[in-house]
């Protein structure tokens, strides 16, 4: 969910870019991170818990908390909260 | 319960800012609810008349001269805390006039009859929006038509109409 | 390799102003920061600032930080790296730098000094399903909301009264999110009375004495279960009220972000008044150490008033420190400590003053405090 009015802010979006998550296609912009278009498209769940395999959300927000790391373009523990949104990239829970 | 427990200032706390009922009644008054030290003076910095004196130590609560205040309300806005507000109880017979600063949406309209909220954010009353001015650093400032006995009461409103969700 | 005189670690409010203030002492600057863009916590405050003119106060943060950064763009004294980690400060003084999606590039540089402001990271607390997703952080939700325009959720818990707590609660009424309740652990508001009075008089409930206990849902936070608790920070049986949120926010607290400062071999110290483990400074920020300085949170927990004007203390004197000194070094730097003295002149500081007198080791003299 986006904000659309704020009463102090003014949000001025980079250019729309496309991507997939888990194969689906969705959209985000281009200067706000992996993690935030995730958010914004109501995606809870970014990864799991290592042992019991519990489900971890965006939590820190400055890529010290590990519990937004993906695999993304093929590459595994991509801080995703901390990382820019590309065109085209494949981002995928590992 | 106290405002260090609750933010709710105590009636001994408020009266240390009440203006007299002599000052009351010559017009408009500005309150400034602010009874914690903390490093803050943009008040003071604000205020074209002086009446808001310039502090010794930012640390201060700020002192009001009321001779000196016009109630033109420039303080509303510059408050970091929201914690000041312009009433005038010779507005009318039966009513008063209470400026204070608003940063929501959406922004009331002239005339619109908007909720008056008391300090706990309980609905008191409806009251008429006299006049919405928004200022450069986009704390808007609401003149509100209350209820007379309503003055010492409400310091916000809320606006009938959903927000952006 | 790149030598410059001195990198800052970190680009927010204290990083920024040490960069500026190190600038026009005709130093040559660096500074990094792993974040998508400079300002730190700073470009997320859409409230106006305390303090004195001289820290902006009325101004609100974003456009403190934006003007920050304009200035340092129109710097040619100053170099930035964003979306880049610095890993390590090595004995024979290169400070390293990981960059790329998956830091597959290492840059090595040669700081002269090196300034760290690398702030604080959130505080987890201890609830059933902690862990779930829809808990955040309450920068982050901040982050999320004020930077990127993004709804977290529609019905949030915040956790904690401090200022943090009260000033992000107030941020998310603004962006239509309603805060069911506020809750806090100790028995009262530990924030500014006047954040805490603007959100009461918009209808949010702050309990104190009370906390989080356990949080319900299976992939994500459904609802949530508050309890009073007694001065021993026990649970009051019976006393369990159950809210219907998607989103709880944790401001419980920041801790000092010292990796560094420790794989540095810095002299460090726990102190509990300064929230963490900093390094030991003297009244010029610098560490024990003569190559390191701090500022802002990493140097104890504290306010971005603080953290710009410690910022400006660490830039200016670690400038001195390499014979660069400003036109007027002797004012400003009696200037800066006069305004810290200022903001931190108030009960509410008495801790933090005695936090920052225990970590204040004397030129050559490391004193190690152990609590």
């Amino acid at each position: 969910m986006r904000i659309q009015k704020h009463p102090i802010l003014q949000f001025q979006h980079g250019k729309k870019v496309a991507f997939t998550f888990q194969g689906r296609k969705m959209e985000g912009y281009c200067d706000e991170p992996i993690a935030a278009a995730l958010v914004a498209a109501g995606i809870k769940v970014l990864s799991h818990s290592k042992k019991l395999k519990r489900p971890r959300g965006f939590f820190c927000a400055i890529g010290k908390c590990s519990s937004c790391l993906m695999k993304v373009n093929g590459i595994p523990n991509v801080r995703t909260c901390v990382t820019r949104l590309e065109e085209g990239m494949v981002v995928e829970i590992q | 319960m106290s405002i260090a427990t609750n933010g709710i200032p105590t009636k001994k706390e408020m009266e240390k800012v009440f203006p007299s009922k002599k000052l009351l009644a010559r017009g408009p008054v500005v309150i400034v609810e602010c009874f914690q030290h903390i490093p803050c003076d943009p008040c003071a910095a604000s205020c074209p008349s002086g009446a808001i004196m310039p502090f010794e130590d930012i640390n201060d609560l700020p002192e009001v001269n009321h001779n000196r205040c016009t109630g033109c309300g420039l303080c509303i806005a510059s408050c970091p805390g929201l914690a000041i507000f312009v009433v005038d109880i010779t507005y009318s017979p039966t009513e008063a006039l209470i400026k204070l600063p608003y940063e929501l949406l959406p922004l009331p309209k002239k005339n619109q009859i908007v909720s008056g909220l008391d300090r706990e954010g309980q609905k008191i009353a409806d009251v008429r929006v006299d006049k919405v001015v928004r200022t450069k650093n986009k704390t808007s400032i609401i003149t509100i038509i209350v209820p007379r006995e309503l003055a010492m009461v409400i310091r916000s409103i809320k606006v009938e109409d959903q927000q952006n969700g | 390799m790149k030598q410059y005189d001195i990198v800052i670690v970190g680009g927010g409010p204290a990083g920024l102003a040490a960069a500026l203030i190190a600038a026009s002492c005709d130093a040559m600057v660096l500074v990094v920061d792993d974040g998508l863009q400079l300002g730190g916590q700073l470009i997320k405050q859409t409230h106006k600032f305390f303090g004195s003119i001289s820290q902006f106060a009325g101004i609100r943060g974003i456009d403190i930080a934006r003007n920050f950064i304009r200035d340092i763009e129109q710097s040619p004294n100053i170099k930035v790296l964003t979306q880049s980690t610095v890993t390590g400060y090595y004995e024979d003084g290169v400070l390293t730098i990981l960059e790329g999606l998956d830091g597959n590039r290492l840059l090595k540089v040669k700081p002269r000094r090196v300034i760290v402001a690398t702030g604080a990271s959130e505080n987890m607390l201890p609830f059933i399903n902690n862990d779930l997703p829809g808990v955040y952080g309450a920068g982050a939700v901040q982050t999320l909301m004020n930077v990127y325009g993004v709804i977290p959720g529609k019905a949030m818990l915040m956790v904690g009264a401090g200022n943090i707590g009260l000033i992000v609660s107030y941020q998310l009424l603004q962006a239509g999110i309603q805060v069911k309740a506020i809750v806090e652990a100790m028995p009262s508001i530990g924030g500014y009375w006047v954040h805490a009075s603007k959100i009461r008089r918009l209808g949010v409930p702050i309990y104190t004495s009370c906390t989080l206990k356990e949080v319900k849902g299976k992939e994500e936070v459904k609802s949530v279960t508050i309890c009073n608790i007694d001065k021993n920070f026990h649970f009051i049986p019976k006393t369990e009220r159950e809210l219907t949120v998607d989103t709880v926010c944790l401001a419980v607290g920041l801790s000092p972000l010292s990796e560094l400062l420790w794989q540095a071999n810095c002299e460090m110290a726990y102190i509990p008044e300064l929230c963490g483990y900093v390094a030991l400074r003297d009244e010029n920020m610098k560490t024990t150490l003569d190559q390191i300085y701090i500022a802002g949170d990493v140097a104890g927990i504290e306010e971005a008033s603080s953290a710009m004007v410690e910022g400006q203390v660490a830039g200016l004197n670690a400038a001195a420190s390499l014979g660069l000194y400003h036109k007027e070094y002797a004012q400003l730097d009696n200037q800066f400590k006069k305004e810290l003295a200022q903001l931190r002149n108030n009960t509410i500081s008495e801790a933090i003053t005695r936090g920052i007198q225990k970590a204040n080791c004397k030129k050559g003299e490391a004193h190690v405090y152990c609590h």
